[in-house]
């Protein structure tokens, strides 16, 4: 017959290793789902990526001196593809964005463009892939803001301070877009 | 809803909805067996007197164990084939390419983080939908061509959205047991009753001796109240599954208004679903028989009041 204060003790050993492994996998999952919403992002950001060369294309055909703005629309789309890391990627498919409406604005001078098939539907196809940025962004950043908590919240904390997780970065796109309005790009005549 | 705090709510609500199915499953083929066995002693007992007190404990486990397989076999059919059944009665076909259904339930489902379910649609003026499957991987929204037809994009996406929450919430997985409960044990008590009709009148009932009586009443009395009994646990599980799944979907959509108008517009249309029946009622976004138990919020309603989840939604208004 062991002593009762062993067995005690082993219990508390166990249940505590227990509450350990629950804690740390359940952290272990959270982290995942971050990394699973943002590729779920760079799904459709690069879906955005490839629209762009043929959005251009047609653009010249009717808007064929309008080179500033293909470069700049050229520049971002590259730079947007080259982005690492969450925030540099906001920033960059933000700037994105604004050279991609000064090219709508563009074509609002051509009215054969704007009647075009083609540019419609690539407008549509734009449309629709920036709303599905907007909701993978939306469930990118509940997921983020979920982990966050864990990390924070006791007693996940103190497991997540001891194996060292750290909190993902928002995917803030709002951020960028005031900073844009507060400092408004250059427009040159 | 929407703080950043009720978030762990929705999972836990998840949680709680898997284990309700699980453990209504193995209640259900446990329960089956017990009211199975009993049916069998009183089909028995309707039949051959004497051969009642003739059965022994042996004979007795053998004719539950050959329950426990059929009851187990029929709730893992329904469950596997269960969501091909319903959109089969509900009178659903694939859908061929739409882009704004199409892309409403992609947005959707990305904003959910889920895959995307199977679309099919619905030939019916009468604006409704309607979501199925064991889990999220296996599921599929039907909606009507009239609910293409008559909502606004905002309002369809508030629709597929309270759809698609049903999916994530394990809603179409506890409905799909429940409808597989519901529809044996009204198929059972049925037989019972047909039994007992064709059986020889009043001079078998005292030939089986007293033990044969109880059983024969305790038989009845179970068909009798059986259905009705499941029935209103099906619709309770149902009205309180409404409310929260129009909740999340506003957490998809961020847009209380878009799902409280079309909840407005769906209730209001006069067109009545065809192929709408008791039996897939309660999977609806809004009740489609609007006839005596259609009575919103009453014991035997499927769904919770259509203003109540209006006025719900539009509290989270800000």
């Amino acid at each position: 017959m062991p002593d009762p204060t062993t067995l005690i003790i082993i219990g508390i050993v166990l249940a505590a290793a227990i509450a350990l492994i629950t804690v740390y996998n359940g952290l272990v999952g959270k982290r995942v789902e971050t990394q699973n919403a943002w590729s779920q992002i760079d799904v459709q950001l690069k879906r955005r990526h490839d629209l762009i060369p043929n959005l251009i294309e047609t653009v010249k055909g009717y808007a064929g001196h309008e080179q500033e703005t293909f470069e700049r629309v050229t520049a971002a789309r590259t730079q947007a593809m080259g982005a690492n890391g969450v925030a540099a990627q906001a920033g960059a498919e933000n700037g994105l964005t604004q050279a991609l409406r000064g090219l709508f604005a563009v074509a609002e001078a051509y009215p054969d463009l704007k009647a075009s098939q083609n540019f419609l539907a690539l407008q549509e196809e734009l449309t629709g892939t920036e709303n599905r940025i907007g909701f993978a962004r939306q469930h990118y950043n509940d997921v983020v803001g979920q982990y966050a908590m864990a990390l924070q919240q006791f007693p996940s904390s103190l497991v997540a301070g001891a194996f060292g997780f750290k909190p993902a970065e928002f995917f803030e796109l709002e951020a960028a877009e005031e900073a844009a309005i507060q400092a408004p790009p250059e427009v040159r005549f | 809803m929407q703080n950043s705090g009720s978030t762990r709510t929705f999972r836990d609500l998840i949680a709680a909805n898997q284990r309700q199915s699980a453990l209504l499953a193995v209640g259900f083929v446990l329960f089956s067996v017990v009211a199975l066995l009993v049916f069998t002693l009183v089909l028995v007992a309707l039949g051959d007197p004497g051969a009642l007190e003739a059965m022994d404990l042996a004979t007795l486990g053998a004719v539950a164990l050959g329950w426990f397989t059929i009851a187990t076999i029929y709730t893992v059919v329904g469950y596997w084939r269960g969501d091909r059944m319903v959109l089969s009665v509900g009178g659903a076909t694939a859908a061929l390419y739409d882009s704004q259904l199409d892309n409403v339930v992609e947005e959707m489902a990305i904003a959910a983080g889920t895959s995307v379910p199977k679309i099919y649609l619905i030939e019916d003026e009468a604006p409704n939908a309607f979501a199925t499957g064991r889990d999220p991987s296996h599921a599929a929204i039907a909606v009507t061509t009239g609910l293409l037809n008559k909502l606004t994009r905002d309002e369809l996406q508030g629709v597929v959205a309270h759809e698609l929450s049903h999916i994530r919430n394990y809603d179409t997985r506890l409905m799909l047991l429940l409808a597989v409960l519901v529809g044996a044990i009204t198929l059972l008590s049925d037989a019972v009753w047909r039994a007992q009709r064709v059986s020889r009148p009043s001079s078998s009932r005292r030939e089986s001796g007293n033990a044969g009586f109880v059983i024969l009443i305790v038989g009845l009395l179970l068909a009798a109240v059986a259905p009705i009994f499941a029935q209103i646990i099906q619709l309770a599980v149902s009205r309180e599954r409404e409310y929260l799944a129009d909740a999340s979907a506003v957490e998809l959509t961020r847009n209380p208004r878009g799902l409280a108008d079309a909840l407005r517009k769906i209730a209001a249309d006069p067109d009545v679903l065809d192929n709408a029946t008791q039996a897939t009622a309660h999977l609806y976004i809004i009740n489609p028989s609007r006839g005596l138990f259609g009575h919103a919020g009453s014991m035997f309603s499927s769904h919770p009041s259509t203003e109540e989840r209006i006025r719900r939604l539009e509290s989270l208004l800000v």
